[in-house]
């Protein structure tokens, strides 16, 4: 029934895998009569959202589910041998040299009281027989390999001298030492920059043809599956949807489920309105710097970060202004800066109106407050747990002096505007999913009639499905009420598919401004460009259904 | 890290003058130290004699620097009751509540790490289940009445070893199951809770996944790391051991340094309970510093930082 | 290319009849074997401690030099003593129903003292940190350094030992697990976008810490008054053991082990039997803390 693109052998063949969930589940199986094959040479990309079952799979492959997950049925041969049937020993064998896995989050993936050699060194050690000098060797050739910078430096180097990139590097050095058949990638990039994940995406390219591996690449991006794979798989609560070769999946889907979410993708397809040039000023920006002293104390240096150096903007009413920047851009400070958690050096202006909102300070900041309002990333933190919806979404209306009842009227029309039912008001913030979490933040910062919404990051931590809906909504409240919003997000395509006119920082300066168009078709700053050019998946037209 | 034990040594410094200020006034709030050094029967005219001699009657910031300086030296001043110099005093004394301490802890470390680290790898397994029950116990059972209890069964009824008195070992090991046993439920449960939490993080997962052998995975990667706090909570349990000798020392009538703080305490004799309470709070400081380098020298993200 | 079509279209939203966080407490709850027996145990001591005047067959406090040292009922004894008398002829069955509401009292009341004391300094610190946050870390160092038991045995020592003075020193000295706890809740707390939320929404400092940080600290907070009321017993227990406690001829626990020591040769019952008393109250009390973090811990148990 499956047609391989590829002629090779496979490394990997599971067969039939069911792993059936704990009673209290709301579903029965985490993977449900799952099979699938890995050949040589070849990048196997398995695509899903959250709770699909795909990280599942490759848990159980390596042996790594806790117990409580085991399978019913099913086999995982590799290289011919079922793993299941297999002793502890003799698997755990394997693990390390022939197959071996690389995992989504490298800041806590090496442990942090060893120097990188050590655990480099371990794997050596433990499957070959070595002596310590040629150990040392092989490490460093395998940290050379992986384009590590100063190899010997490394080598007697924490896990927590080095950057997030650096050390999924050293994660994929340790699991490459040995030559494996099998390689599997959770999630590499997830959590790392662009421009890093770029160079981790190039590695693997390279990888599967210098090591022969089989590497499964389990993402839920399809850019980047766009970028790396010759095959994907598609799978949706514990099940493959759909399967095949990547030109088959990803230019002529043929399944409702992988159809909704590639159109999901973020995507330039917004349809410009012409923002109206006659529109006033909603907030502008003049000077803002934010500068760090992290006070010296009698023996310690007194050390001065400036983390946003004199930014300068301003959005029109009705405008969405996307800033975009990686991670220690200074984007984060810049909106703490905004919204006034933090005060900005003395000369900076932020104007809202006719009022220096940067100055305020005590009962004076309370009350102007209401004008600037944000959604943030997090929608399960930004929530407090232990208040219902309804306290949630009147105490901003109240504290500005709105009473009870007109709040709660407005609660409750606000709800409707972001779809979601009037009678949750008595619930808790536990009984929603992240995206109705989302939406119910959004409510909350719309209750007080804000002048400028600020998103943070708002869509990052969701599904792409549930990404695509909120960033509508966002777009729909824009019009329906002429906010203001200002957009914060690391990611280049979905600012694309939302703002106006875009900002991009780098430590703490803006390097790049303009309008969507401008920005992605003629970037004039360097390090856009470079940003621009890591976007993976670019050769990939997604298509269309409509 | 050099900055960083500076910082702690001077907080540490801090620490101990407030806690000498402390244990000099607290005996200054209520009582007339002349009257008690006067005894009983004395007269008005004894007592202002007295509080002339000894300079009760200058300011009290005058005879907190004048203490302090001595105290520094080693100079506690006399005792009220014994009329010797407190220091002689609670020199004798010390060694065998330091005695009792040390063995106390190695006791409790004895027990507590391996079962802990063993109660980690097998939860609600049947050592487990005993170990919290150890804990449980140890956490409920007042130490005196343990110690009494134990004097009972193994003294009075078997035998085997002497109810009271320092004369040779065998005294020490009743005091020493007692005082290790108040130590251990703490420093148990924050193994097992560190090794827990260890090992399902992320680096552990790296380290199976890189086929490890178990015992690797478990003493060089996990206990490594979960010993950690169990170093800090270890000092602080020795401080407070010390401390609390006052209660075992009593029951099996070892002449120690807390034997020593209850017999003042009855009697008022206000420089030793001061020059006690300094000292035992000094035990505290030291030990919990030197935990905290160990720790730099343990971890090397404070190492290197 | 394959397909496998979905047959049933399951979707991500949450049912509606979803439990709230409550319903999912008490719901573990009546699950916890552990929690539903100590409250019981504890709940029972409390009603014996109240209705002490009801229960005790006799006057705690009367003294009848003719029927001294006579043994508990299980020993030998008459049942007119069930747990026998102690050296003045006191019944002790009487004086250990009595002791009940000592060991509660004071318990309760010192843990209640140390827990506002603790939780001001320790919110406080958590969430201003800075300078407040220095002071506070600083004086929870200098109360950790003294040793508890030396320094309450010489303020009773100085001002008597009433259970007035008992309870308040206790309740001056056991506040630093609470500083130390709630400091880190709180900082934790702190950092969740929540509450900067609420500041954005123009909260007020005060509505903050009472509706964002304690109700989420509250959980910690119940297991370490539950703790430190255990701890507060066991000190009233030990300083009324040493002399320096609650004194004659009130009815602690402590005291009555202290009066039993002299007679450990030949009755060790006179320690046993409120020793076993102190056990059940302040085992059933860490058991009822245990159980309120398993079940208020985000994952259930363990």
């Amino acid at each position: 029934m499956t047609k391989y693109g590829k002629k090779s052998e496979s490394v990997l063949s599971i067969q039939n895998l069911t792993i059936p969930l704990p009673i209290s589940g709301d579903r029965k199986y985490a993977v449900e009569n799952l099979s699938l094959e890995v050949g040589r040479n070849e990048i196997l990309c398995i695509v899903g959202e959250s709770g699909s079952g795909k990280s599942i799979t490759s848990f159980s492959t390596m042996g790594l589910l806790p117990k409580i997950l085991t399978p019913s049925n099913g086999k995982i041969l590799f290289e011919g041998e079922d793993l299941l049937s297999m002793t502890e020993t003799k698997r755990n064998g394997l693990l390390g040299d022939k197959m071996s896995m690389i995992f989504q989050e490298p800041m806590t993936a090496l442990n942090p009281c060893y120097t990188v050699g050590n655990q480099l060194n371990e794997v050596f050690k433990a499957h070959r027989n070595m002596s310590a000098k040629e150990r040392k060797k092989r490490s460093l050739d395998l940290l050379r390999e992986v384009k590590l910078p100063n190899p010997e430096i490394l080598y007697t180097s924490y896990p927590h001298q080095l950057s997030g990139g650096q050390r999924q590097r050293i994660i994929i050095a340790i699991a490459i030492a040995l030559n494996p058949s099998l390689l599997i990638a959770d999630e590499p990039t997830t959590a790392l920059d662009v421009t890093t994940q770029a160079q981790i995406l190039r590695l693997f390219k390279e990888l599967k043809d210098t090591h022969n591996a089989g590497i499964i690449f389990i993402t839920h991006d399809f850019d980047v599956v766009a970028e790396i794979a010759d095959r994907i798989i598609v799978m949706q609560h514990g099940q493959i949807v759909e399967q095949g070769s990547a030109d088959e999946i990803l230019c002529r889907p043929q399944h409702p489920y992988t159809r909704l979410l590639i159109d999901a993708v973020p995507r330039k397809t917004k349809v410009k309105c012409k923002i109206d040039v006659d529109k006033p000023v909603a907030i502008s920006v003049e000077n803002l710097s934010k500068t760090f002293i992290t006070k010296g104390g009698l023996f310690k240096p007194s050390r001065i970060v400036e983390a946003v150096k004199s930014a300068n903007f301003s959005v029109k009413e009705g405008e969405i202004l996307g800033i975009v920047g990686e991670s220690g851009s200074g984007k984060t400070t810049l909106v703490r800066c905004l919204i006034r958690l933090l005060k900005p050096n003395d000369n900076s202006k932020i104007n809202i109106g006719d009022l220096d909102f940067s100055n305020l300070s005590g009962s004076a900041l309370r009350a102007e407050r209401k004008n600037i309002q944000i959604v943030f990333q997090d929608p399960y933190g930004s929530l407090n747990p232990r208040r219902t919806i309804r306290e949630l979404l009147i105490e901003g209306p109240v504290n500005f002096g709105v009473s009870k009842k007109e709040a709660l009227r407005r609660a409750k029309k606000l709800l409707k505007i972001v779809r979601l039912d009037g009678d949750i008001l008595n619930r808790y913030p536990a009984q929603f999913s992240g995206g109705q979490r989302q939406r119910i933040c959004i409510a909350r910062a719309l209750a007080v009639e804000p002048k400028i919404l600020i998103a943070d990051e708002a869509v990052s931590a969701l599904d792409v499905s549930v990404q695509k809906e909120v960033l509508n909504l966002l777009n729909e409240i824009k019009i329906k009420f002429g906010l203001t919003i200002i957009f914060i997000t690391h990611d280049l395509r979905v600012a694309a598919q939302l703002c106006d006119n875009i900002l991009v920082m780098k430590d703490g300066q803006i390097v790049e401004r303009g309008s969507v168009e401008d920005v992605f078709e003629a970037p004039k700053n360097e390090y856009t460009q470079k940003l621009l050019a890591a976007l993976p998946g670019q050769n990939w037209e997604a298509p269309s259904f409509v | 890290m050099f900055v960083y034990i500076l910082k702690r040594f001077s907080s540490a410094i801090l620490v101990a003058l407030t806690v000498s200020i402390i244990s000099f006034s607290l005996l200054y709030l209520s009582s007339d130290p002349a009257a008690a050094i006067a005894g009983e029967n004395a007269s008005g005219a004894d007592i202002e004699a007295v509080r002339k001699f000894y300079g009760f009657d200058r300011p009290i910031a005058v005879q907190y620097f004048e203490w302090l300086t001595k105290a520094i030296q080693g100079d506690f001043g006399e005792s009220y009751y014994f009329k010797l110099p407190v220091s002689d005093l609670i020199f004798d004394r010390l060694s065998i509540t330091m005695k009792l301490g040390l063995s106390g802890m190695i006791f409790a470390l004895s027990f507590a790490i391996p079962l802990g680290v063993i109660a980690s790898i097998q939860p609600n397994s049947l050592i487990d289940r005993f170990a919290l029950f150890l804990s449980v116990m140890g956490q409920a059972v007042p130490s005196f009445w343990l110690g009494l209890i134990l004097i009972v069964v193994f003294s009075i009824n078997l035998g085997w070893v002497p109810a009271s008195g320092t004369d040779s070992f065998q005294s020490y090991i009743l005091p020493t199951i007692v005082l290790g046993y108040y130590a251990m439920p703490a420093i148990m449960r924050l193994t097992r809770a560190g090794m827990l939490d260890v090992l399902s993080s992320d680096y552990i997962r790296t380290a199976r996944a890189k086929g490890l052998s178990k015992r690797s995975i478990l003493f060089k990667h996990a206990l490594r790391n979960a010993i950690i706090p169990v170093v800090s909570l270890a000092a602080v349990q020795m401080g407070f051991m010390l401390g609390g000798a006052i209660v075992t020392e009593s029951v099996f009538a070892l002449h120690g340094a807390g034997y020593l703080a209850w017999e003042s305490i009855s009697r008022n004799d206000l420089p030793t309970i001061q020059a006690l309470i300094l000292i035992f709070s000094l035990f505290f400081i030291v030990f919990t510093f030197l935990a905290d380098i160990l720790n730099v020298w343990l971890d090397p993200r404070m190492r290197l930082n | 290319m394959s397909i496998i079509i979905n047959k049933t279209n399951r979707t991500e939203m949450k049912t509606p009849t979803s439990p709230t966080p409550r319903e999912v407490i008490i719901g573990r709850m009546k699950k916890h074997k552990g929690l539903i027996i100590s409250f019981a145990v504890l709940l029972g001591l409390v009603l014996v401690a109240l209705a002490a005047p009801l229960l005790a067959p006799h006057d705690p406090f009367k003294q009848n030099l003719l029927l001294r040292l006579e043994p508990p009922v299980f020993l030998g004894g008459s049942w007119n003593n069930i747990f026998g008398t102690d050296h003045l002829g006191r019944d002790y069955l009487s004086r250990l129903i009595y002791g009940t509401q000592i060991s509660l009292l004071i318990g309760f009341v010192a843990a209640l003292i140390s827990a506002v004391i603790g939780t001001i300094m320790g919110v406080s610190a958590g969430y201003f940190g800075g300078k407040t946050d220095l002071v506070v870390t600083f004086l929870v160092n200098v109360r950790l350094s003294l040793p508890v038991v030396l320094v309450a045995l010489a303020v009773v020592a100085l001002f008597g030992g009433s259970l007035f003075v008992v309870i308040s020193v206790l309740g001056l000295l056991l506040w630093d697990r609470f500083a130390v706890v709630t400091r880190a809740a709180t900082m934790q707390i702190r950092n969740m976008e929540y509450v900067a939320a609420a500041e954005i929404l123009g909260t007020k400092i005060p509505r903050i810490l009472w509706k964002d940080i304690l109700p989420n600290i509250a959980n910690q907070l119940i297991v370490i008054i539950t703790l430190e009321m255990a701890h507060a017993i066991m000190l009233e227990a030990a300083l009324s053991f040493l002399g320096l406690g609650v004194q004659p001829p009130t009815p602690s626990w402590g005291l009555m082990i202290s009066e039993g020591k002299p007679m450990l040769f030949f009755e060790p019952w006179l320690i046993t039997i409120p020793g076993v008393a102190l056990f059940i109250l302040v085992f059933a009390i860490n058991m009822f803390g245990d159980g309120v973090r398993d079940v208020s811990a985000p994952e259930g148990r363990n």
